[in-house]
This record gives C-alpha cells, sequence and structure tokens, in this order.
C-alpha cells in the first residue's frame, strides 16, 4: 500500500476529486496548506508599505491505494491539477506499513 | 423647519450607514479571497459618489425645473447653506420644509447606495478600475436624470403621477437592471454554475441585514422630508414589510427545500425592505404586510431564474432587487390610499381605478429601458477600452489580492511577512 500526497492549486481540487472519483477512489483526506516551491511568494501592500509573503495557500490532497493502482492514481491527479504555469504544485508516494479500519478491526488492503 | 431637519439629518445619517450595512451583507456571500474585493467597491462609492455629488452631480439631478434633468444651477452646492435658497422645483404642496442642504445631504446617501447594489451581481470577477470608470459615468448618465425624473416636482415622471415614495425605481429597478445588463457583457464566474461557491461567512451578512433594516428607516421615513405622521407611517410600513417579507420567503424555501435558512431569513427582510421602498409613504393599515409577505415569496422563485436562463447574478441582485423594486412600484398601484398621504393617489384596491397602476408600469418601463440600455452600452465601451474583466488569474487568485494586494483573514502565525525591497 501506498500513500500519495499531492500538492495542488486550491482551484484545481474540483478537477482532482473528480478524477479520483472517476478511478473508483474510495475516500481522501485534504487539508489547506501554506508553503513555496520555485514559484516564490507574493507581495501584499499594508498602509502604503510592500510585503512578500513567502507561503502561498495551497490544499495537500492524500490517498491511500494499493500498490498496483499507485501510478494510475497519482497520474491522474497530475494531469487534473496540471496548467501548465509555475506553482502547480508537487505528488509523492511513500510506502505504508499498515492499515487499520477503526470500526470494524479490518486491517491491510481490505482497510482500503 | 429646526425639527424636520434634525429628523433628516439623523436620516441621512442612516442612510449612509446602509453602504456599509450592504457591503457586509454582499461581503459574508462572496468566497474569502474576494471579501475585501466586495467591501472595497461598495466603500468606494462613499468616497467618489459624495465628491461627484458636491461637485455637480446633485444640480443635475435636483437643480432646474426642466422635465428630463436638472441644471448646473447649484453646481458646488453654492448658496445651498443658505436655508433660504429655494431649490426651484420644490414650490407649492411640494415647498421643502427642511434645510436644503439637509436634503442635499440626504439624497447623496442615495446616489451612494444605488450603484453599490450592482456589486453584488458582478461579484468576483470586475476589475476594480473598471468599476471606478463605469460608477462614475453612470452616476452621471443614468442615476441623475432617473432621480429627476421621478423625485423632482418638475421631472416628468413626477407630473405624469407615478408615485415612488423612496426609491422603487430610482434605486432598485434603477440598479438591478443595469446589474443585469453589466454581468450580460461581464460573463459568468469561472466554474458557475457547476462547481459551488458557499458564502464564506453567514454571520457577516446577517450582520449586514441588520445593518441595512436599521439604516431603511432613515430611507424611508426619512423620504417624508418630515418629521411628522407620515414619517412614523413610513417607519412602521418599512419595519412590518420587512418582517412580512422574511415569513414569506421562509415558507416557501421550507416548503420547496426542505430548511429555514439564515441566508433566505436575511434575503427576505431584504426583498420585503425593498418592496416597501416605493410604497411606503402612500400605503397603511395591513397592506405593508401584504406587500412584504408576497415580495418574500416572489422574490424567492424569482432567483431561480438564473439557473434557468443562465446569467451569473452572483449575489441575487435581479432577483431581490430589480424583482422587488418591480413589485413594489405596482403595488403601489394598487394600495395606495389618500387617507394615508393626501398627496398620493388612491389605488386600484383603495377605489382610484386602474389609472395609478398604469403610471406606475409606465415608470417602471421607462427605468428599465433608460438604465438597461445606458449600463449596456457603457459596460460594452469599457469592456473594449480599459477591460471590464478580470484575467482567468486575477479571478483565481480572488479580488482581494489580484486588486488589491490585501488578504482579508490573516490567520495563523507562518504568514512570514518582511518588507520588500
Amino acid at each position: 500500500m501506498k500513500l500519495i500526497t499531492a500538492i495542488i492549486k486550491p482551484f484545481k481540487l474540483d478537477e482532482a476529486k473528480e478524477a479520483l472519483r472517476g478511478l473508483g477512489v474510495q475516500g481522501m483526506t485534504v487539508s489547506e496548506v501554506q508553503g513555496f516551491g520555485r514559484q516564490r511568494g507574493h507581495t501584499e501592500v499594508y498602509r502604503g508599505t510592500e510585503y512578500t509573503v513567502d507561503f502561498v495557500p495551497k490544499v495537500r490532497v492524500e490517498v491511500v491505494v494499493d500498490d498496483g493502482d499507485v501510478d494510475r492514481v497519482a497520474g491522474a491527479i497530475v494531469a487534473a491539477a496540471r496548467t501548465d504555469k509555475i506553482g502547480d504544485g508537487k505528488v509523492w508516494v511513500t510506502p505504508v506499513e499498515q492499515i487499520i479500519r477503526i470500526r470494524t478491526g479490518e486491517m491491510g488492503p481490505e482497510a482500503l | 423647519m429646526e425639527g424636520n431637519t434634525a429628523w433628516v439629518l439623523a436620516s441621512a445619517a442612516l442612510v449612509l450607514f446602509m453602504t456599509p450595512g450592504l457591503a457586509f451583507f454582499y461581503g459574508g456571500m462572496v468566497r474569502s479571497k474576494n471579501v475585501l474585493g466586495m467591501l472595497m467597491q461598495n466603500f468606494f462609492c462613499m468616497g467618489l459618489v459624495s465628491v461627484l455629488w458636491a461637485l455637480f452631480v446633485f444640480s443635475l439631478a435636483f437643480g432646474g425645473t426642466g422635465k428630463f434633468i436638472g441644471d448646473f444651477g447649484f453646481v458646488g452646492l453654492k448658496t445651498l447653506g443658505n436655508v433660504k435658497t429655494v431649490i426651484p422645483s420644490y414650490q407649492g404642496d411640494f415647498a421643502l420644509v427642511v434645510a436644503p442642504l439637509a436634503f442635499c445631504a440626504f439624497q447623496l446617501m442615495f446616489a451612494i447606495i444605488t450603484p453599490a447594489l450592482i456589486t453584488g451581481a458582478t461579484a468576483d470577477r470586475m476589475k476594480f478600475r473598471a468599476w471606478v470608470v463605469f460608477l462614475f459615468v453612470w452616476l452621471v448618465l443614468v442615476y441623475a436624470p432617473v432621480a429627476h425624473w421621478v423625485f423632482a416636482p418638475a421631472g416628468w415622471l413626477f407630473k405624469l403621477g407615478a408615485l415612488d415614495f423612496a426609491g422603487g425605481t430610482v434605486v432598485h429597478i434603477n440598479a438591478g437592471i443595469a446589474a443585469l445588463a453589466v454581468i450580460l457583457v461581464l460573463g459568468k464566474r469561472k466554474g458557475w454554475p457547476n462547481e459551488q461557491m458557499p458564502p464564506h461567512s453567514l454571520p457577516l451578512t446577517l450582520l449586514g441585514t441588520g445593518i441595512l433594516w436599521f439604516g431603511w428607516f432613515g430611507f424611508n421615513a426619512g423620504s417624508a422630508l418630515a418629521a411628522n405622521g407620515l414619517a412614523a407611517q413610513a417607519f412602521l410600513n418599512t419595519n412590518n414589510a420587512a418582517a412580512a417579507a422574511m415569513l414569506g420567503w421562509l415558507v416557501v424555501e421550507r416548503m420547496k427545500g426542505g430548511h429555514a435558512t439564515t441566508l433566505g431569513a436575511a434575503s427576505g427582510a431584504v426583498a420585503g425592505l425593498v418592496a416597501i421602498t416605493p410604497c411606503a409613504g402612500f400605503v397603511g393599515g395591513i397592506s405593508p404586510i401584504i406587500i412584504g409577505f408576497v415580495a418574500g415569496a416572489v422574490c424567492f422563485l424569482a432567483i431561480q431564474l438564473k439557473y434557468r436562463f443562465g446569467y451569473d447574478d452572483a449575489l441575487d441582485v435581479i432577483g431581490v432587487h430589480l424583482v422587488g423594486g418591480i413589485i413594489g412600484s405596482l403595488m403601489v398601484g394598487l394600495f395606495a390610499d389618500k387617507a394615508v398621504n393626501p398627496l398620493g393617489a388612491d389605488g386600484l384596491f383603495f377605489g382610484g381605478g386602474a389609472s395609478l397602476l398604469g403610471y406606475q408600469a409606465v415608470a417602471v418601463g421607462a427605468t428599465l429601458a433608460w438604465s438597461g440600455i445606458i449600463s449596456f452600452g457603457l459596460a460594452k465601451i469599457i469592456s473594449a477600452t480599459i477591460g471590464l474583466r478580470c484575467s482567468d488569474d486575477e479571478e483565481m487568485a480572488g479580488l482581494d489580492l489580484s486588486q488589491h494586494a490585501e488578504t482579508a483573514y490573516a490567520y495563523g502565525e507562518i504568514g512570514s511577512m518582511g518588507r520588500a525591497g
């Protein structure tokens, strides 16, 4: 089992969600996060003084999938979130040791 | 004279307060990335309109004795500070019993909030620069003449016999049809109607509604332009129409959708306030309750039209202000009662026949045509020159950052801001 973590532009969340639904993904977790990559931040103005804000709002999408589904799911997120402009974000994959469904106690792929 | 002037000055302050109220009513309904953009478009009206009003727009709207437009007799408000100054078209039965400058201040507040109403329809996608230009030209080409036609005793609709106590045509129909004209040029928000765009703060919207309701006492009861029984009648009519409209909206919403919502309560109250505006000083008894209830129920149904016809009226300015304004303006023709106001007329239900209803329809039609056509042309010209709509990137980033370089809610400690350069 693998954890797919995607950092994407907030307005791309809907498209990413629909793409994953289309693949039959059963669940996902999203959170609002801030950060920067090569895009860097933006400037804001307060009382005539310009400030740089390093961290840009992004959405983090986390999905745990079976090993065989990793490429399809990660590929779908990449396709849905791409605008070809700087700041599109990143997707990474990490191994997951164990999963337990709390209600039933099921473990491993059955708990996905 | 002194007592009347005191009431009208207090009313002017109440009406000014409606514009921040409207800003928060709308601001709560947009997404959090656009709330400052919304507040700014409303607050900016208090700046630009005030200055233009003093320079020449008051004179254009209320000066002279012409049928279609005022003159430049009161440019810079000269001589208006003298309580003996007579505004030429206000004579005889219609002579002002307040200081002329109090009247000027009171009318200014109407001119501020009327264009501000439009911003609810154009929310989330209009360039600030385009709004500034639109506001300037619209005030001169649309607001000033329509206010003259309807409010000034020399105006052609006033002379015809059309009744508009506090601005059903001048304020609500005028802004409502302009909103429709502008969004036809502007287009839909990206993602509408498929993407959900929920209000980011309904508490702000309800707070704004409370401020609007409070300020509306100045709007309608102040329009008596005297501290008298008619003002008290308009005051209570205003309150009761808002109350009944809230009930009307919620009843229909509950029947059709299953829940009575806070946004429904707020929208219903505003619909009632809109509808009672033209009627406030011409109707009495339980008429305002009937007018309010009908307006609340009908406006709830009217806000569904945008999905059928595919125009993106973001915050339902057309469904509430245009439709509510038309309902109210026509209701005058049904419920007006000379026992309430001898300077008014009797409507269809009070033995006056259908002629008043006819005059009301003419006033509605004239406002729709003039404001609709000029606003559409103006939006087209702005669109073709300096641009009306934000770029896609600006719209996605939100108006707050892209138009004003600010963020409304700087929560959390990880802002990491440093001075630039």
